[in-house]
């Protein structure tokens, strides 16, 4: 995860089409333009109002209000910290708190090395093994506040 | 077989020929290693496990005769990894990939690896096979009990289960009226939340007016700590599948859409690699299995919202718009997605689908309870001894899923409270423990069904931080539509904030039950009329916790940190030195040997750490 090369008409198009223009399919293409380019970067914004004949209001609307997309570049590394019932009784929040702490960022928010950022989840369904963070896709289970501090160093 | 796999089948016949050739060319009594590829199985380690076993059986020249399965989730994800070995159904426990060379002699030789089996913690004793853990054995895993004879993205494993014979039966002998009939008289309620009867809503949209008719699978399982559906299309998605089909054969429809949240990339996986099978077989598509009925199903991952659960914010995420709902004067069985009629049901309810139409209305209507029928599937977690998924008819007593089933809760603390039915839901304290587990009974509880969460707390946890932890949610999740869940999220919270943090005052109880009363009477959709429901049931039966908190500016449970200190308990500290190490405020100071630690108030920034570390409860948190 790196905030990665700059989009190209040639890509984002190939997106569009695999998709056959369809504007319900709005979503998804977001979400493929995210994955390749770590968040929405503003021109491909215009370009997908054009590409799929929808104002780009909607188009802004609908990155804005899924808490999937973000609108800045992010991190290298992107920590969820899953907030969900279970965790919560385990003690999530503690957890939550130690990491921003350690990285001196609130939830949403980017280090300024664009080393990590860091996001929060409602539930990521691995609940027997709460409080659970999720850092490029990699879960960490029973984490416990003690423990935040060699997990983040064994990232570079 | 391969060959046979690219035909499109014609008839159920020809179905029926594919299954036996699968099920000859099978060898029941070879040795398989069944390892759970579950996520909370990979989470704790899962994927090397398979790995090893892959080189084992590879280096020793045995992959002929013990074949490995990686399958969905079996449910006990508290002793992860787990790994059974078939036929006989030996359970390993928490296996790690060091074992896994072990497990592969003792196999070969039909020996038992002992150490590696589940001890039961009250008679102490080992207990070899699956059926025979108690977990397991007090249940009745109608869908899940599938889940570890399937590789999801094996479709020969799911047919030789006698898959898609449900669906045969449906197309061939049954007309859709018939169908939807024998769904009615089965009494399937639907699983996402609600529990409204299945049937009548398929007849409703069968009989609406429109040009064509959508059919949706929701799989934007947004409860936190629910993670039932996600088991169930990630371990056995060609079950949901064939639900649909056979819901879109009764209610005619087309087309059909699984809406699955992001969060859930295995599920994704699954599912698309299942549709693709199932079209090869001519089980999807044009002209099923000859019957010239045509289905076809799309995948569409939602965005993180919790909102898009509702029906009609799901739908206006699935024609590309931001997910808010619509008030309902016109039900979304008769104007849908782009206005026509849908039908929508939840993945556990699809899934019930096959076993009804295979194994008719009278056999499914003699499980569970007069008002609820069937199994519920629950995903039982928080503060108990075995957490994971479990199957049970409806109506089974909460006090035999808690201790029977789940163990009690750990460190031998008490029960407080169990939490159903997610943020819409309610707590259920102690004294309803003999409470019926079904959709009217909870209801009845000031609680819901929901899709199946069960939060288990004890005595440790806060009621006031719970209600508070829910609020917070819903405000976060409330897409802002409606002015009464909108602001009245907002100010729930601000009242819960200042009672968890000692600003309390006389007044604010009264103040909650008023917004309460305004937001289920108010708000466009469920999520807003709903939303008081974790604060009602907790007013309901924890009311002195709250007094605590605003009166005495205590927290019982030790969780709301401004009304909570930590301090040393001289007697219990040995001066190990573990919270030293753990303090990230250097807050602890060692003294020595066998000398008491010594916590310095003003540096203290309540994290925790301490009292996580310390395993003499040295540390006071009150």
């Amino acid at each position: 995860m790196t905030t990665k090369n700059k989009p190209t008409k040639q890509k984002l198009t190939s997106i569009l089409n695999s998709y056959e223009r369809d504007p319900g399919m709005l979503v998804a293409i977001l979400q493929d333009i995210q994955a390749e380019y770590n968040y929405l970067p503003k021109e491909t914004l215009t370009h997908i109002s054009q590409g799929l004949d929808v104002p780009l209001t909607q188009v802004y609307s609908v990155a804005t209000f899924f808490k999937a997309f973000s609108l800045k570049p992010r991190g290298r590394h992107i920590i969820n910290v899953c907030l969900g019932t279970a965790c919560h009784v385990r003690g999530a929040g503690r957890v939550l708190e130690e990491i921003g702490r350690q990285l001196d960022i609130k939830p949403g928010e980017t280090t300024k090395n664009f080393k990590y950022t860091m996001e929060t989840v409602n539930c990521v369904g691995a609940c027997a093994l709460g409080p659970i963070v999720v850092i490029d896709g990699k879960y960490s289970g029973q984490l416990k506040t003690d423990k935040v501090k060699t997990l983040l160093e064994s990232y570079d | 077989m391969a060959k046979r796999s690219n035909n499109r089948l014609s008839s159920p016949q020809a179905l029926e020929a594919l299954r036996e050739s699968i099920i000859k060319a099978r060898d029941s009594s070879q040795t398989c290693l069944v390892v759970c590829g579950g996520t909370g199985c990979l989470a704790l380690g899962a994927a090397d496990v398979i790995a090893s076993f892959r080189r084992e059986l590879k280096e020793r020249g045995l992959e002929s005769k013990v074949s490995l399965r990686v399958t969905g989730c079996p449910g006990f994800c508290e002793r992860g990894p787990l790994v059974v070995i078939k036929p006989e159904n030996i359970l390993y426990q928490q296996v790690s990939s060091e074992d896994a060379a072990e497990i592969v002699s003792a196999t070969v030789k039909g020996k038992i690896v002992d150490r590696l089996l589940y001890t039961d913690p009250d008679t102490k004793k080992k207990i070899t096979y699956e059926h025979e853990v108690p977990f397991y054995k007090k249940q009745k895993r109608l869908l899940l009990g599938s889940n570890s004879n399937i590789d999801p993205n094996v479709i020969e494993d799911y047919l030789a289960l006698g898959g898609y014979a449900a669906l045969a039966k449906a197309l061939s002998g049954m007309t859709p009226e018939a169908v939807i009939g024998e769904v009615k008289k089965a009494g399937l309620r639907g699983r996402g939340g609600g529990g409204f009867p299945a049937a009548v809503k398929w007849e409703t949209c069968r009989n609406a007016e429109g040009d064509t008719r959508y059919i949706i699978c929701n799989c934007d399982e947004g409860d936190p700590g629910a993670f039932m559906d996600r088991s169930l299309m990630e371990g056995n998605p060609h079950s949901v599948l064939e639900g649909m089909v056979i819901g879109a054969y009764a209610i005619g429809g087309h087309e059909g859409y699984i809406y699955v949240r992001n969060e859930y990339p295995l599920a994704v996986k699954n599912a698309r690699i299942a549709i693709e099978q199932a079209e090869k077989l001519g089980l999807l598509g044009k002209n099923i299995l000859g019957s010239g009925f045509d289905f076809s199903v799309k995948i569409s991952r939602g965005g993180g919202a919790f909102v898009c659960g509702e029906s009609t914010a799901l739908m206006a995420s699935l024609e590309g718009k931001v997910g808010e709902p619509r008030a309902k004067y016109v039900h979304t069985v008769e104007k849908g997605l782009w206005e026509q009629p849908t039908n929508l049901n939840n993945v556990e309810t699809w899934a019930n689908v096959p076993l009804i139409i295979k194994n008719g209305a009278d056999w499914y209507g003699k499980i569970g309870s007069e008002g609820s029928k069937g199994t519920k599937i629950f995903s039982l977690v928080g503060k108990i001894n075995n957490t994971g998924l479990i199957e049970v008819p409806m109506g089974v007593a909460l006090k035999d899923i808690i201790y029977g089933i789940g163990g009690g809760i750990p460190d031998g603390k008490k029960f407080k409270a169990v939490q159903t039915g997610g943020p819409s839901g309610g707590c259920i304290p102690e004294s309803l423990l003999n409470l019926p587990v079904d959709f009217d009974e909870l209801d009845k509880a000031g609680s819901m069904m929901g899709s199946g969460g069960m939060i288990i707390m004890d005595e440790n946890t806060c009621m006031v931080d719970i209600a508070k932890y829910f609020v917070n949610f819903l405000e976060g999740e409330s897409c802002g539509k409606c002015l009464p869940c909108r602001e009245g999220l907002k100010r729930m919270s601000q009242i819960l904030a200042d009672i968890t943090e000692g600003r309390g005052k006389e007044g604010d109880i009264e103040l909650l039950e008023r917004l309460s009363a305004i937001l289920i009477d108010t708000s466009l959709c469920a999520l807003g009329s709903t939303a008081p429901n974790p604060v009602l049931t907790t007013l309901r039966y924890f009311r002195d916790e709250y007094e605590a908190h605003i009166k005495d500016r205590r927290c019982p449970a030790g969780v709301c940190k401004e009304l909570v200190t930590y301090s040393i308990d001289e007697e219990k500290c040995p001066g190990c030195g573990l919270c030293v190490k753990a303090c990230p405020s250097e807050a602890i100071t060692d003294m020595g040997k066998k000398k008491p630690v010594v916590l310095d108030q003003e540096k203290c920034i309540k994290c925790d750490a301490c009292y996580d570390v310390c395993k003499l409860g040295a540390i006071i948190r009150k």
